[in-house]
């Protein structure tokens, strides 16, 4: 297939989950009101009880990396609707390269995934929640895409795999929570017992709220190189398997 | 050149045949009917001949492609309505065949163009801005159809096309798939398992049963292949069906006798003198007949005839029950 084929199916796809977003504005603006409740108020308290200074900054790329994580597991594993809902055949059985087509897929779930996170961001710093520098923010941005990139591909492959959607329910409960939990959003890794610190090493999403913290906070924890490799490493795994399932997935 | 060909195709699942040495042409421009009973292989055939699946053994080309080799070029040449929907029902109709025409390569003009063209012809123009969760099953359907086409497929696959919908939305389908036939000249070949849909649209009929193909033909081909007028005998109790048939096979005035539960169908040259005959024969064995009809054959005649039941006693299909509990243990 040449490349301007390639092209055009990734952007069909991407367009597609454009056209979905647009309609579902409410609901992707509505899904941004936990994750601020939790800044605001959860921030706010532990910071002013526990007397730790600047707590909210601290926990703020945190959240915007929990966001960026359900928003692209969840626009990954939207396949198993297209599944239920038939859509999937009028893909499968179009004459494209499903590669491209779960990199078109990937790509709709990451943009709206990055509108979010940026949301969220610009929304917390009109609440007061300051960030270290403009140039920072900026940074940001592509960290967002690259974290977005890795978990959306794993929804694809889960996605691919599982036959049902009582299946995402489980992915959910049993795979987001303890991401977030277990990725030092909400504290500091140095104090942690060993045990939970193995743990949150061996979790990509550590990576990314600590590259997030090193372009919106500073002081991170783990050298920003590390964290780059780290998430560059799992996007590019996770993309390899997710499309490599989806190639094989029966309608 | 044929638009299909198919050269001993088959298909199993899990050791269960779900196609069986299936060997049929379909002319282009062709309008061409498998008619079956659920379980039947309707749809596992159509999916091995739309790339959807490989078949377990022999081929099949189409537009002059092998469907496994050259699977691609197939899928270029072809446009598939499948069972149920596959719209997005998010977005507008407009919406849905732009994709559609984006994911075939279609240029920018040429789309546009075509969108017009199809919504025409299935006379959804002024809904086509609408969201597709705000149609009705018969518009959902139309727009599929019209999706189907979007492309310029040489050959179109519609796999049961009107099921589930009401007959006054089905008699509308009818009228556009003729008519998309006609103006378009597109090969279509669709499958159903109502009697009235193969009998009005289709040029040939495939009977299909067990994953074979028992009879082929044109709908008065089959029809009058049977020879003469159809009896219908209704008898009071089921249990003498068996030794009433053997009598009637055996009689020089019947061509052929069938029967399904405690039903007697009877094909006979001349029905008006052969009924009395007919009631000697039973009364004469003591076997009571409640009700008697005559009538010319229709495709469910020539349907009895070459599988022994009526089309919609499609629970004692064996094979479907099997498909089915197998479809719902993996659920």
């Amino acid at each position: 297939m040449s490349a301007m084929r390639a092209f055009q199916t990734v952007y069909t796809m991407w367009l597609r989950e454009m056209l979905r977003f647009k309609r579902a504005k409410s609901r992707i603006v509505g899904s941004l009101a936990t994750p601020l409740f939790f800044l605001i108020i959860l921030g706010t308290a532990i910071g002013s009880s526990y007397n730790i200074e600047s707590y909210r900054e601290f926990m703020a790329p945190g959240i915007i990396a929990m966001v960026i994580l359900f928003s692209s597991i969840f626009g990954g594993v939207s396949i198993l609707w297209d599944r239920e809902f038939g859509f999937l055949k009028e893909i499968l059985i179009a004459p494209v390269s499903r590669f491209f087509v779960a990199l078109g897929k990937a790509f709709g779930g990451v943009t709206t995934a990055m509108i979010q996170g940026i949301l969220l961001m610009i929304i917390a710093g009109s609440v007061g929640v300051e960030y270290q520098s403009l140039i920072g923010v900026l940074a940001s941005i592509p960290i967002m895409f690259v974290i977005g990139v890795g978990f959306i591909s794993l929804g694809i492959a889960l996605a691919s795999r599982i036959e049902s959607h009582e299946g995402f329910q489980m992915v959910m409960s049993f795979l987001t929570m303890p991401l977030v939990l277990l990725s030092g959003a909400f504290f500091p890794l140095s104090q942690l017992p060993q045990w939970l610190k193995t743990a949150v090493y061996l979790n990509p999403l550590t990576y990314g709220v600590e590259a997030l913290r090193w372009a919106l906070y500073g002081e991170p924890e783990i050298p920003i190189t590390v964290c780059m490799i780290v998430l560059l490493l799992f996007a590019t795994i996770t993309t390899a398997i997710g499309s490599w399932l989806f190639g094989r997935t029966k309608v | 050149m044929d638009a299909i060909v198919t050269d001993g195709i088959a298909r199993s699942f899990d050791g269960l045949v779900a196609v069986d040495g299936v060997s049929i042409a379909v002319g282009e421009g062709e309008l061409f009917g498998l008619l079956g009973p659920n379980g039947a292989g309707k749809t596992t055939l159509i999916n091995m001949l739309s790339t959807m699946s490989r078949p377990t053994t022999g081929t099949a080309r189409v537009c002059g492609f092998d469907v496994v080799r050259e699977a691609a070029a197939v899928r270029k040449a072809i446009g598939v309505v499948f069972q149920g929907t596959t719209l997005d029902d998010r977005l507008t109709g407009r919406e849905n065949l732009d994709l559609h025409g984006r994911l075939y390569g279609m240029a920018k003009k040429l789309r546009r163009e075509r969108i017009t063209e199809v919504l025409r012809l299935v006379e959804l123009s002024d809904k086509a801005d609408l969201l597709v969760k705000t149609y009705s099953g018969g518009m959902m359907r139309r727009l599929e159809i019209a999706r189907g086409l979007m492309h310029h497929p040489k050959v179109l696959f519609l796999d049961e096309p009107t099921l589930g919908l009401d007959p006054q939305t089905r008699f509308h389908i009818w009228e556009y798939i003729c008519s998309l036939n006609r103006e378009e000249g597109v090969t279509m070949m669709l499958t159903t398992h109502y009697m009235e849909e193969a009998d009005t649209l289709c040029d040939r009929i495939a009977i299909i049963d067990h994953g074979r193909i028992t009879a082929l033909g044109g709908s008065e081909q089959l029809k009058s292949a049977l020879g003469g007028d159809i009896i219908t005998l209704r008898l009071a109790s089921s249990g003498d069906g068996k030794r009433l048939l053997r009598l009637y096979e055996e009689s020089p005035y019947v061509s052929s006798a069938k029967i399904t539960d405690s039903t007697v169908y009877l094909t006979v040259e001349r029905s008006d003198e052969v009924i009395p005959l007919v009631f000697q024969t039973a009364l004469g064995s003591g076997i009571s007949i409640q009700s008697v009809t005559v009538r010319k054959p229709t495709l469910d005649d020539v349907f009895v005839h070459h599988t022994g039941r009526g089309i919609r006693d499609e629970f004692a299909n064996e094979f479907t029950r099997v498909r089915y509990k197998l479809q719902t243990s993996k659920r």
